[in-house]
Formats: structure tokens, C-alpha cells, sequence
């Protein structure tokens, strides 16, 4: 039981690791501003969402105390995750930044 | 009472606070309960001024189901999102769609960006000043019409229902 319970948490951990690899990937090799903006609100948002549950898991049931501090963790990410993002896409729009193509967005608000 | 006429200007956030007092502490002990219990019951009341009027959750189990299908949609966004990054950057088209939108309350239009931002290769990059336009910026899309209506069909409209 106790090892059928550290498989899941294992398999977590990779996921949310490969998540996260994938998202840092996608900053160093999409071509332009806008695009990058996309990564870290996705493959890093499921990535940690991953890892803190296995963190849950492993706390509540291998060490016995429960832990909840994690579900929090994930609450105040998914909140703030697309905030940011937003934030990063009206700066990039508002400084005029380039897209792929060598276009200036001027659509503003 | 500061700011309002009601003892409790905002039941559902008194109740947020309390839940997130709790788990932060992770424990159930009165000199905790008593704490959490004042804060919860005095910061809605000290902020009301800066909220916008509130959203009221029309039909709760509509919510439930938007909420699952949202999850849903966030793990399918991520494997695509994964997928488009580890293929070759040269074929993604990124383009920035105009949304049209028929939200109105400040606080559905929040949601419903924050779902876009989330959700499927979408970000929601500006709002125009009439509030009638949301700019999102797609990852990768063939089909720009398509998309637009997707995230109306799929999003806006059960917020919609959901709170206005």
C-alpha cells in the first residue's frame, strides 16, 4: 500500500518536473514576446499544481500530519497566474514591442 | 460599522477568509479560530470601499460543472501548450483575435480573462477602454473566427448565465 502510494507521488513529481522543464524550454525558444508569455502561465501553472500535490500527499499520508498549506499554494497560483500574464501582455503591447513577423501591435486599449 | 449598513458586507468573502485563515495555520485551536474570526469579520467591512458591486452567483450548479470543465480544459491546455513548445517554432501562427464581449459586471469580465489566460493557448492581453473588446493573443490558431467563437461559446456564456 505504502509503496502503491510512493509510485503516485514519483509519477507526480516527474510530471510536474517535465512541466516545468517544458515552460523554461518554451522561454529560451519561442521567437517572440508574446509568445513567451504563454508559457509560464501553463505547462508551470500544471507543473507546480503537480508537485504540490505530490507534496500533500507525501505529508499527509507517509508522514502522517496533514498538510494543506499546499492546497492554498495552488489557490493563490491560479489566481495570480493570469494576472501577471496580463499585466507582462499590456506592458508589451503599451512599449510596442515586435510580434514574430516584425510587426508593432498598435491596438490599444 | 465602517463603510456599510450590514454587519456583514460580504458573506462569501468573510467565509474565503476564514477558510484560508485556517489553512495557512493548519490548526483548529480557539486562539486561532478567535483571530481568524475577528480579521474575517473586520476586513470586508474595512475594504468595502474598493470593491466593485458585487457578483452574485446566479446558478450555483451550472458553476460546478463550468469549474470541471475548466479543469478539464486547463490539462488539455497544458499538454497542448507542452506539445506546441517541443515542435518546431517555425509552423506556430500566433495572432491577437478581438473578442467582442457581452459581459457587463467588471468582476465576470475578471473571470472570464482569467479563464482565457488559463485556459487553451489563449492570453488575455488588453481590454478596451469601452469595455465592449477583449484583445487575446493566441499561441497558434488556423482558424481565427473559429477560435473567437469557441471562447465565447465555451466561456463567456456559462459565466454569463453564471453571473449576470
Amino acid at each position: 500500500m505504502i509503496s502503491l502510494i510512493e509510485y503516485v507521488i514519483a509519477a507526480l513529481i516527474l510530471i510536474g518536473v517535465s512541466f516545468c522543464f517544458v515552460g523554461s524550454l518554451g522561454l529560451v525558444k519561442l521567437p517572440d514576446f508574446y509568445m513567451r508569455v504563454h508559457v509560464p502561465t501553463k505547462a508551470t501553472t500544471l507543473g507546480i499544481g503537480s508537485l504540490l500535490i505530490a507534496s500533500t500527499i507525501y505529508f499527509s499520508i507517509l508522514r502522517g500530519a496533514p498538510a494543506v498549506h499546499e492546497i492554498l499554494i495552488v489557490v493563490f497560483l491560479f489566481m495570480t497566474a493570469p494576472i501577471s500574464a496580463h499585466m507582462l501582455m499590456k506592458a508589451g503591447l503599451h512599449e510596442g514591442l515586435p510580434d514574430v513577423d516584425g510587426e508593432v501591435e498598435k491596438r490599444r486599449g | 460599522m465602517i463603510g456599510g449598513k450590514k454587519i456583514l458586507p460580504r458573506p462569501g468573502f468573510s467565509v474565503v477568509l476564514m477558510i484560508t485563515w485556517i489553512l495557512a495555520h493548519q490548526s483548529l485551536d480557539p486562539k486561532t479560530l478567535a483571530i481568524g474570526a475577528v480579521a474575517s469579520l473586520l476586513l470586508p467591512a474595512f475594504t468595502q470601499h474598493f470593491w466593485p458591486e458585487a457578483l452574485r452567483v446566479r446558478r450555483a450548479g451550472l458553476l460546478l460543472k463550468f469549474l470541471g470543465i475548466f479543469v478539464y480544459d486547463i490539462i488539455v491546455a497544458n499538454l497542448q501548450v507542452a506539445w506546441l513548445v517541443l515542435g518546431p517554432s517555425s509552423k506556430l501562427r500566433p495572432a491577437f483575435l478581438e473578442v467582442p464581449i457581452v459581459l457587463e459586471n467588471p468582476m465576470s469580465i475578471t473571470a472570464l480573462s482569467a479563464v482565457i489566460s488559463l485556459a487553451p493557448g489563449t492570453v488575455a492581453a488588453n481590454l478596451s477602454g469601452d469595455r465592449r473588446t477583449l484583445l487575446v493573443h493566441i499561441l497558434h490558431t488556423k482558424d481565427e473566427e473559429r477560435a473567437i467563437t469557441r471562447i465565447k461559446e465555451r466561456y463567456e456564456g456559462p459565466l454569463k448565465e453564471i453571473f449576470e
